[in-house]
């Protein structure tokens, strides 16, 4: 006998509750998963905000964001904060002097220069030195560079700023060559063209016509890049030490506020401690920062985007 | 011309209707539709009624509108989120755009065949197969006899039955565009809209699927769009004539080339403008 | 008359040259600096940690003596977070992105779930372990526990999964979409046997790609509470447990140069199981791009 399709989907139809139900159960499903992420944010937001005005009950606010003296551990602890923002910005600034010019030149390089062969080499080492743990970078930073350094500066301490800043430098490269190529590479051809066939050299027409068309784009990756140094943690808690110091002597031991953080959880402060919710107190200084970098970030390239 | 109103329609009754009664019977009735996509409007009053069993061909210059008409009768057009629309489309009787009408009834009840070729990037038999499993047909022997029913009906079971779990995407473009219209008849609709589905094919695979479209008339009722008048005279019963979201004329197909009533229908078939 | 020199054309013309040429090499430099950079730190931890690397020290737990030390408990605790993480960052990231490409309007809510997601991606991965500190440890009182880390960690990654499944599922050509509903298939029919199959290969390479992301994070897991020395092995997800990169950590903060040595072994071991993991994702990736 010949099946008749159209009396058997009318005949399914007619009692298919459970399609019915998944039809309707489903957006209600993803929109819950899309929820948590916005949970997400919540609860790190409450966290910070309640275990800091904890916090705020027993050191005063005044002297945790004017006081110049870190020392939680002991007999009269002081909680004045800056040293650990001296700290974070000291490596930061480190960072960023081998990261910008580096990152920024390999993007130019890899946009402009580079053969398709040769990207199709540098490109996958970048993704590779970017999927690094930082656990190995810190390592890396105090079994080799600081002994490095130490031949050419004497008395270097084990632990120092320089080192680990340029280990972090290092880390933050692929992310800054990355991005910035793709700001480059967005500019389209047909500008590269125009100026190439008035004689330009290749030089030119990077400097000249792509790096000004994709500057928002560049300076974007720069304040990601200076975000993600700023929240670094594994190579500063091995390599920096742990003292905090108001000091730009990049060869002293020094804490930053991720480092402060780690410490404390490796267990130096008891649960209930002002010692152990300082922890939070430094956390959310440590999130307003990267948050308003990865603000500014979306605003430059949203406000300056090119429209090509 | 019979209005859907008129004539007492049962729904899912026998596809094959008489032979002699099909020929008066409506089963699209599109009464003064416009449609929008944000402020530009698309269609202008359009009203005409779809004759069942026959095929219907839209002729008209490139951005005129065919294909969001005959989109609009599935409803596919509202896809495109900005769309508005106003003015009604009735099938089978019923207004397609009341609420509580089912969008997925109507596509089940309605096929549709593509301009490009769009088969999913799975076997062959899974591409046929597809309808029917999503409307709840699972046994493997029933699945297996619409899928060869299917392929012979859109005469491509010779060529593939040998390698039906093989991927759609090693079929040539005119296997892949049969394989679409045996997707498309695994569900047994009573009406196929067709969107140009020859314009990415060469000459023979065309003619194969002119001649595919001949042989399914008399089983359902077709409404296609093309840009190819020859095609539009070979191959259908009655024509409508589209410009600027407007139908300046809608005729069957012998009169509207022999014997044009509007002159801009007369310019177009002729090939003054267009 | 001739508005422009030849004369100084001609001069300058091999000045520009010359520079072009400098900035060529310097820029190339720039770009090889990683690569130098990558060839000694691998170089350096293949010298060192090669002597260690042994069976011994696969299936042996940590001591206190370098020449005894094992990973043991490191590799099946890290096996134990990936099977938290894994199910549970997977099922929200591609739910959230299947929520966005295929259900959410475009209005207010949808982006600022979308600026959300972003904000989070760019959060430090320490803010995250005093969320799981607070939340999971302490709050749900599920204790310094497998469970807790993988929790944690799958908030952390869910940023990158829910992008990359975006990806994944925006590449689908609206044809196939096309198809589906003209067939009278629902939403939900089109996205569990259309949108799906077709999106799974990018899915799971992202979604690889971020695990290994997982795999490597330290910070999140020390404020957890991850233990550094422990001598069995985790029995079900309540268990405390430690990972690789704690390890690592843990023989790296110790003073005497063998455990350096030690900690250079396990992180061929962490590199080892990053590139499996990478090598899994590449070969998915070119299966399934024709
Ligand atoms: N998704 C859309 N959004 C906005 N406008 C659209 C959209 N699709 C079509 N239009 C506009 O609607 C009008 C009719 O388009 P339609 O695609 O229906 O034309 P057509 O007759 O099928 O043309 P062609 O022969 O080129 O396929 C055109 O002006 C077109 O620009
Ligand atoms: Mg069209």
């Amino acid at each position: 006998m010949e099946v008749n399709v159209k009396n058997m989907i009318k005949q399914k139809e007619t009692n298919r509750f459970f399609l019915r139900f998944t039809e309707k159960a489903a957006p209600v499903f993803f929109l819950l998963c899309a929820a948590i992420s916005v949970l997400t944010t919540i609860g790190i937001i409450l966290t910070l905000l309640v275990e800091t005005t904890a916090f705020f009950s027993r050191v005063s606010f005044w002297e945790f964001i004017s006081g110049t003296e870190w020392w939680p551990f002991g007999e009269n602890p002081t909680y004045g904060v800056l040293p650990l923002i001296a700290g974070t910005m000291l490596i930061t600034a480190i960072a960023m002097m081998v990261a910008l010019p580096i990152g920024l030149a390999s993007a130019i390089f890899l946009s402009e220069f580079a053969s398709e062969q040769t990207r199709k080499i540098v490109k996958p080492v970048l993704e590779v030195l970017a999927g690094i743990p930082t656990i190995v970078y810190g390592f890396f930073a105090l079994t080799f560079v600081t002994p490095v350094l130490n031949t050419f500066i004497q008395d270097l301490p084990v632990f120092n700023a320089l080192s680990p800043g340029i280990v972090v430098g290092v880390m933050v490269i692929p992310m800054v060559a990355s991005l910035s190529e793709d700001a480059l590479r967005s500019v389209p051809n047909s500008m590269r063209e125009a100026a190439l066939a008035m004689g330009s050299t290749r030089l030119e027409v990077a400097m000249k016509v792509v790096l000004p068309a994709a500057l928002s784009g560049i300076i974007a990756s720069f304040v990601l890049g200076i975000s993600r140094a700023i929240g670094e943690t594994m190579i500063v808690a091995v390599a920096a030490g742990s003292t905090p110091k108001l000091t730009w002597d990049v060869t002293e031991s020094i804490q930053t506020m991720t480092g402060y953080i780690v410490q404390v959880s490796l267990g130096d402060a008891s649960y209930g401690s002002t010692a152990y919710y300082s922890i939070y107190a430094v956390g959310m200084t440590l999130f307003i920062f990267t948050f308003m970098m990865n603000i500014l970030s979306q605003y430059i390239s949203r406000r300056f985007k090119e429209d090509y | 011309m019979n209005t859907a109103a008129e004539r007492k329609h049962t729904f899912f009754a026998n596809t094959v209707a008489d032979e002699q009664e099909y020929v008066s019977k409506t089963i699209y009735n599109v009464d003064h539709f416009n449609l929008w996509y944000g402020d530009d409007q698309a269609l202008y009053d359009v009203t005409l009624a779809i004759p069942e069993n026959q095929v219907t061909a839209i002729i008209g210059p490139s951005g005129c509108g065919k294909s969001t008409f005959i989109k609009s009768l599935n409803r596919m057009v509202e896809l495109v989120p900005s769309v508005k629309m106003n003015g009604s489309i009735s099938y089978a009787g019923q207004d397609i755009f009341s609420s509580g009408y089912k969008v997925e009834q109507l596509r089940t009840d309605v096929g549709m065949v593509f301009q490009n070729p769009n088969p999913f990037p799975k076997s062959i038999y899974e591409n046929v197969a597809y309808g029917p499993k999503i409307h709840g047909i699972r046994k493997k022997k029933v699945l297996d006899e619409i899928v060869e029913k299917s392929l012979k009906g859109a005469a491509l079971w010779d060529e593939v039955k040998d390698r039906l779990q093989e991927n759609a995407s090693g079929l040539s473009g005119g296997q892949q565009q049969r394989l679409c219209i045996a997707r498309c008849l695994a569900i047994e609709p009573d009406v196929i809209l067709m969107d140009e589905p020859t314009s990415a094919l060469d000459p023979i695979a065309t003619a194969k699927v002119e001649e595919l479209v001949q042989s399914l008339k008399k089983d359902y009722s077709i409404v296609i769009v093309t840009h190819n008048m020859q095609q539009a005279a070979r191959i259908s019963d009655k024509t409508a004539f589209f410009l600027n979201g407007e139908v300046v004329e809608f005729e069957h197909t012998d009169k509207l080339f022999s014997n044009p009533e509007d002159r801009r229908t007369e310019d177009y078939i002729t090939g003054r403008f267009g | 008359m001739n508005l422009v020199d030849k004369q100084t054309v001609q001069s300058s013309m091999t000045k520009r040259l010359v520079k072009n040429r400098l900035a060529n090499s310097l820029f190339f430099l720039a770009a090889a600096f990683g690569i130098v950079v990558l060839a000694i730190l691998l170089y350096r931890i293949y010298s060192e940690g090669m002597g260690y690397l042994d069976w011994n020290f696969l299936t042996s737990f940590a001591s206190r003596f370098p020449e005894e030390a094992g990973i043991k408990a490191a590799i099946v605790g890290s096996l134990w977070l990936m099977a938290v993480t894994a199910p549970v960052s997977l099922l929200l990231g591609v739910g959230t992105a299947i929520y966005l490409e295929e259900y959410a309007k475009e209005n207010k809510v949808t982006r600022f779930i979308r600026m959300n997601i972003s904000n989070l991606a760019g959060v430090p991965s320490v803010v995250f372990g005093l969320l799981g500190l607070t939340v999971f440890v302490r709050l749900m009182e599920m204790g310094r526990s497998i469970m807790a880390g993988g929790l944690t960690m799958s908030l952390l990654i869910l940023p990158i999964i829910v992008v990359s499944s975006q990806e994944a599922i925006r590449a689908i050509p609206k044809e196939q979409y096309e198809a589906s509903f003209a067939m009278g298939a629902t939403r939900w029919q089109t996205v569990l046997r259309v949108v799906l199959p077709a999106a799974i290969p990018g899915i799971l390479t992202g979604g690889i790609l971020a695990l290994s992301r997982a795999i490597g994070e330290t910070a999140p897991l020390l404020m957890i509470g991850a233990l550094s020395f422990i001598a069995y092995l985790p029995e079900n997800v309540w268990s405390g447990f430690t990972v690789l990169p704690i390890q690592i950590f843990n023989w790296t903060g110790r003073p005497q140069e063998e455990f350096h040595l030690v900690a250079s072994s396990g992180i061929i071991v962490l590199l080892i199981v990053l590139l499996l993991m990478n090598s899994i994702a590449v070969l998915i990736r070119n299966k399934f791009s024709k």
